[in-house]
């Protein structure tokens, strides 16, 4: 006879002293894990309502402007640094961590009108309504020394953006006309005009470093080549464009934010008809910027609220507001994809978190990988009806809320007035427009 | 070498089934993959090399570019190696098919036929990744600690004549010690039920003794006469807290022995169940009702009444948490919290059902009835498997955690080794005990079988009935007090709702292939209206006599008519196109049937 009989030593199973961890022998057989579906769905089902329950975005308001925020810009080289210009002139320079104002100067007469950092992170310029450019030094001035710019240019008329080239001492400002312009000379290098239009914004190309974009008054997006003399094509849209932004990973497609509530992700080679109409917001959109990754970006509108959209989703994915916030002027999305910075009509500029329910600080180890665990079980278990109900469902003020009834309201009624021309109308005599072919109103070469 | 001799008996590698629930000869001690290698030359095992070569095949489609890019090189290397030696075993080592198969979840996606690149790139990623788990688990498996039980007869020797005292002789000292008897003569006869983790035991004697013990240690932690018939005795989800049905209602009690609540929802009890993951104390009335108990916050999930008389038949499917209910017309019906009938209604045998009982995986159903028989079901298919005559028939039948099968016939207790794949005649076990069987259980991960009789308990040593290695997260028989706590939270925190459970557990991982109108109803009920649906056509009122009644139904057939004449356009524009396309077809074919082949000349 030949026996086995399991008997096991407890000493392979139990720790030795008070100060081991546990033992926690494993056995990955799936016939002594019942249920594994049900319970992973549970799981996600607990992931997501604590997403929910974890979600708190707002991190610190930076206030210290005596006029509303009418730019930003973030520093090239320095995470923790911004720059603020706001409607009296003045240009504020922030140390993010220490939610502090290190240096104020009173830049401009008039509005700030835009401002950027020069690509070495060592000066900055700002264009104001008294018509000038101006570059200033990162650093403060030594004790004694009088607050000066390094350089003023006199330009002829009120300048309403500026840009800086990557890599080359070049920069970009618009206005009547869109001027690209050498740091060392006081003249424009060359002038793009199309028509008589005032220009918004401008913003160089990420990556194809040449290649500039800008919105104009006239409800049209143009196209630029800094090498060329004239402008390369513009889209006229049915309502005017407030900023573009381009993606910065596929610097193919720029995002830009119109007046008619939405934003319009377009190709640049392909101006026909936009590549994705992201809707949501219930008042012009003012400002758009993509976060580092080009899988997102962030947009600021005049209904008081901050929407972040996944680039090829058409509605966003999370919205930000709080009972103070006004008219949100302008939004950045921070170098580090974590943070995002907003100015607002009130004079503040406000610090959120880009993934609301993210930790912040150190992880251990264990927690990371919790987390990790529970985003892939979220985003298994997405579409499962309960679980999405949770994981779509966001506080809206009540006006904005019944604002957006009232819009759907709207276009629900529009779609049933047109399709009841199109019974009652000759068959082929008044074809489907798609939602995205309706915003393009023509391409010019 | 005795482990040879083994090897050549080993069941085949292409059933699954039978490698699980088969209690294994010894296993040779650990060889490397390339010892076995080298060895094959002069012990030529056949069926290890078969294996590993089927698993290098498989291997090798899976990553075939990867393959064909590490070949090339392992060419070069070759060459540029100064020695001339080369890795002997290149790549990764392999792994053996039915390991593999052990931790397979799925088959393979089907290819989509449209071309959807997104879908198609996420999809493959995802099998990719599952890929990899599937083959890490198997490797896994390689590094557990323990191997199962076995007991083997010498030449012309019985298993089944082996007597319990010579298995505890023939064992170490701690495994000896667990085959004991209990003599308890004055309530007995007994109900045994273990806990989760196998080390607790709880005992209820059908004249109100109730006691639970540590059996390993065989400390007693509380031992109570409830001065009450009893009828069943469960563990809750740990070794804390227990539910006794006695006389009249359902108790619960904790290990200490005092009552914590009284349950009079839950009348006249006679079996009860408990659904670890769920959370749910199911139990079966003498009145035919079947209840269930969310013990996590104390609420009754459903009273299904049965209509099938007094319930004393009961057994849980640990794979989906179906309930079985046996019943004296030779029914087995199947039963979840969701459904006011059941889910299935099988005709088992001719004369009532004794008892039944389900394997851990929920393959297999073994019932034994009235009629002397004991009969296997593939629960999946609802097909019967394997008919036995039991000359006494069988009043207990329990499944161990590797699929041996005990059955208890008066006071003889015979465990039986797959029945279900192979025509059994012996069993593997038997053994006589004190008194008539009144309850029995194997322990989980022990070799051990817990058997209550009217003269008290036995607690016997089955070899190969427990799984020897436990999964420290799920149910670990060693853990402390404070470990103990951290699963309970766990554990609650995945509770599973009781509306998922269904006949089949992955239901809820499957692809929703929800219809058109399915979706639509949904939306229906979301929006409160339906969005598609075709407005009624309500006239509008005209003035100057011109709303009469003829002429609203005059209008009203109007727009009728219109409608109509619409639907017909549309069939008409359909058959249209089929009758061009059927055309076109028609052409085809006989332009190909005009075409002159070849071969036509050979033709007559």
């Amino acid at each position: 006879m030949k026996v086995k009989v399991l008997s096991r030593n407890p000493d392979d199973y139990v720790r030795e002293t008070k100060h081991d961890i546990q033992r926690v022998p494993r056995n990955y057989d799936p016939s002594l894990h019942p249920f594994e579906v049900s319970r992973e769905y549970t799981r996600a089902l607990n992931a997501t309502k604590l997403e929910r329950v974890f979600a708190k975005p707002f991190l610190a308001s930076l206030d210290g402007h005596r006029d509303g925020v009418n730019c930003m810009a973030k520093h090239t080289k320095s995470l923790s640094t911004l720059l603020s210009g706001s409607c009296d002139g003045q240009v504020k320079v922030w140390n993010l961590t220490k939610h502090e104002c290190v240096r104020t100067l009173q830049a401009h007469e008039g509005f700030v009108r835009g401002m950027v950092v020069r690509y070495c992170g060592t000066s900055f310029f700002t264009v104001g309504d008294d018509k000038t450019i101006k570059q200033w030094k990162m650093e403060a001035p030594g004790y004694g020394e009088e607050e000066e710019p390094l350089n003023t240019v006199l330009g002829k008329t009120v300048f309403t953006g500026i840009d800086h080239h990557q890599k080359t001492g070049v920069f970009a400002t618009c206005g009547q006309q869109v001027d690209i312009w050498d740091e060392q000379r006081s003249s424009p290098v060359r002038s793009f005009t199309w028509g008589v239009d005032s220009f918004s914004s401008v913003r160089f190309n990420p990556v194809e470093t040449n290649l500039l974009g800008s919105c104009a008054s006239d409800r049209s997006i143009v196209l630029y080549d800094m090498r060329e003399a004239t402008p390369l094509k513009k889209v006229i849209m049915t309502m005017k464009t407030n900023t573009i932004c381009w993606n910065p990973m596929e610097a193919y497609y720029f995002t830009c934010a119109n007046e008619d509530y939405n934003l319009y992700t377009y190709d640049m080679r392909f101006l026909e008809k936009p590549v994705m109409v992201h809707m949501d917001h219930v008042s012009a959109v003012l400002d758009v910027d993509y976060s580092p990754t080009g899988q997102e970006f962030v947009s600021a509108s005049f209904d008081r609220t901050i929407r972040i959209f996944p680039k090829d989703a058409g509605h966003s994915r999370e919205v930000y507001h709080t009972k103070r916030m006004q008219h949100v002027i302008c939004i950045k999305w921070s170098a580090d994809n974590k943070y995002i910075l907003s100015g607002s009509d009130e004079m503040n500029i406000r610090l959120w978190k880009a993934n609301a329910a993210e930790k912040l600080g150190v992880l251990s180890s264990r927690e990371k990988e919790a987390t990790n665990y529970n985003q892939k079980l979220k985003e298994k278990f997405q579409h499962h009806p309960q679980i999405r109900r949770i994981a779509r469902h966001r506080h809206l003020p009540k006006s904005i809320f019944h604002q957006k009834n009232e819009l759907r309201a709207m276009k629900e009624a529009r779609r049933r007035k047109e399709r009841n021309v199109r019974k009652h109308s000759k068959p082929g005599s008044v074809p489907v427009v798609s939602e995205k072919e309706k915003s393009v109103v023509a391409v010019v070469k | 070498m005795k482990s040879k001799t083994y090897t050549t008996k080993m069941a085949s590698p292409g059933d699954p089934s039978v490698n699980v629930s088969h209690v294994e000869e010894k296993k040779k001690p650990p060889v490397r993959y390339w010892q076995e290698q080298e060895k094959d030359e002069e012990k030529h095992d056949n069926k290890n090399e078969e294996e590993t070569e089927e698993a290098v095949q498989q291997e090798n489609k899976h990553t075939r570019k990867a393959k064909k890019r590490r070949q090339t090189d392992d060419v070069t290397n070759e060459k540029k190696v100064v020695s001339g030696k080369s890795d002997p075993f290149p790549g990764p080592a392999p792994i053996s098919k039915n390991r593999l198969q052990k931790f397979s979840r799925k088959g393979q996606t089907q290819k989509l036929h449209r071309q959807r690149l997104k879908l198609k790139e996420m999809i493959t990623r995802s099998e990719e990744a599952s890929e990899m788990a599937q083959k890490q688990a198997a490797r896994f498996d390689l590094l557990l600690p323990e191997e199962a039980g076995f007991l083997e007869g010498d030449e012309d020797e019985d298993t089944c004549m082996i007597s319990q005292e010579d298995i505890a002789d023939a064992v170490d000292i701690t495994a000896g010690t667990k085959y004991f008897n209990l003599k308890l003569t004055q309530f007995g006869p007994y109900r045994v039920d273990y806990s989760r983790t196998g080390r607790h035991l709880l005992l209820g004697g059908s004249r109100g003794h109730v006691a639970c013990v540590d059996w390993q240690t065989k400390q007693l932690m509380c031992e109570i006469n409830v001065m009450e018939s009893v009828k069943d005795v469960k563990w809750l989800h740990s070794e804390n807290m227990f539910a006794v049905a006695q006389k009249k209602w359902l108790y619960i009690y904790d290990s200490n022995g005092i009552e914590l609540h009284c349950i009079r929802q839950f009348n006249d009890v006679l079996r009860m169940q408990f659904l670890p993951y769920h959370f749910l104390l199911a139990t079966a009335s003498a009145t035919s009702f079947l209840q269930y108990l969310d013990v996590s916050v104390g609420k009754e999930v459903a009273a299904i009444c049965t209509k099938t008389g007094r319930l004393d038949v009961m057994c849980q499917n640990p794979h989906n948490a179906i309930i079985h209910l046996g019943h004296p017309n030779g029914t087995v019906t199947l039963w979840s919290p969701n459904q006011k009938e059941p889910l299935v209604r099988m005709l088992c045998h001719q004369g009532g059902v004794r008892s039944v009982a389900v394997d851990k995986t929920g393959t297999y159903m073994v019932t034994s009835g009235l009629d002397k028989k004991m009969k296997v079901f593939d629960i999946r298919a609802f097909k019967p498997l394997k008919s036995y005559v039991l000359p006494a028939g069988a009043s207990c039948l329990s499944l161990s955690q590797r699929g041996l099968l005990s059955a208890a016939t008066g006071d003889v207790i015979q465990v039986y080794r797959d029945v279900w794949s192979t025509p059994v005649s012996k069993p593997y076990i038997a053994h006589r005990v004190l008194g008539t069987v009144w309850g029995q259980q194997f322990c989980p991960f022990e070799d051990v079988l817990g058997v209550g009789h009217g003269d008290g308990f036995t607690s016997m040593l089955i070899p190969g009935a427990g799984e020897p290695n436990f999964d420290g997260l799920d149910s670990n028989p060693y853990r402390s007090a404070k470990q103990r706590q951290e699963w309970e939270v766990k554990a609650l925190l995945e509770k599973i709702q009781p509306e998922l459970i269904s006949l089949d557990p992955t239901a809820l991982g499957q692809v929703d292939g929800a219809t058109f109108e399915q979706r639509h109803q949904d939306r229906v009920q979301a929006l409160g209206f339906d969005p598609l649906a075709k407005e009624k056509f309500v006239p509008r009122f005209k003035k100057k006599g011109r709303s009469s009644a003829g002429s609203i139904e005059r209008r009203k057939k109007q727009v009728a008519n219109e409608d109509q004449r619409d639907v017909i356009r549309k069939t008409v524009e359909d058959k249209m196109k089929m009758e061009e396309e059927r055309k076109r077809v028609e052409e085809k074919k006989s332009k190909l049937s005009g075409q002159k082949s070849a071969l036509d000349r050979f033709r007559k």
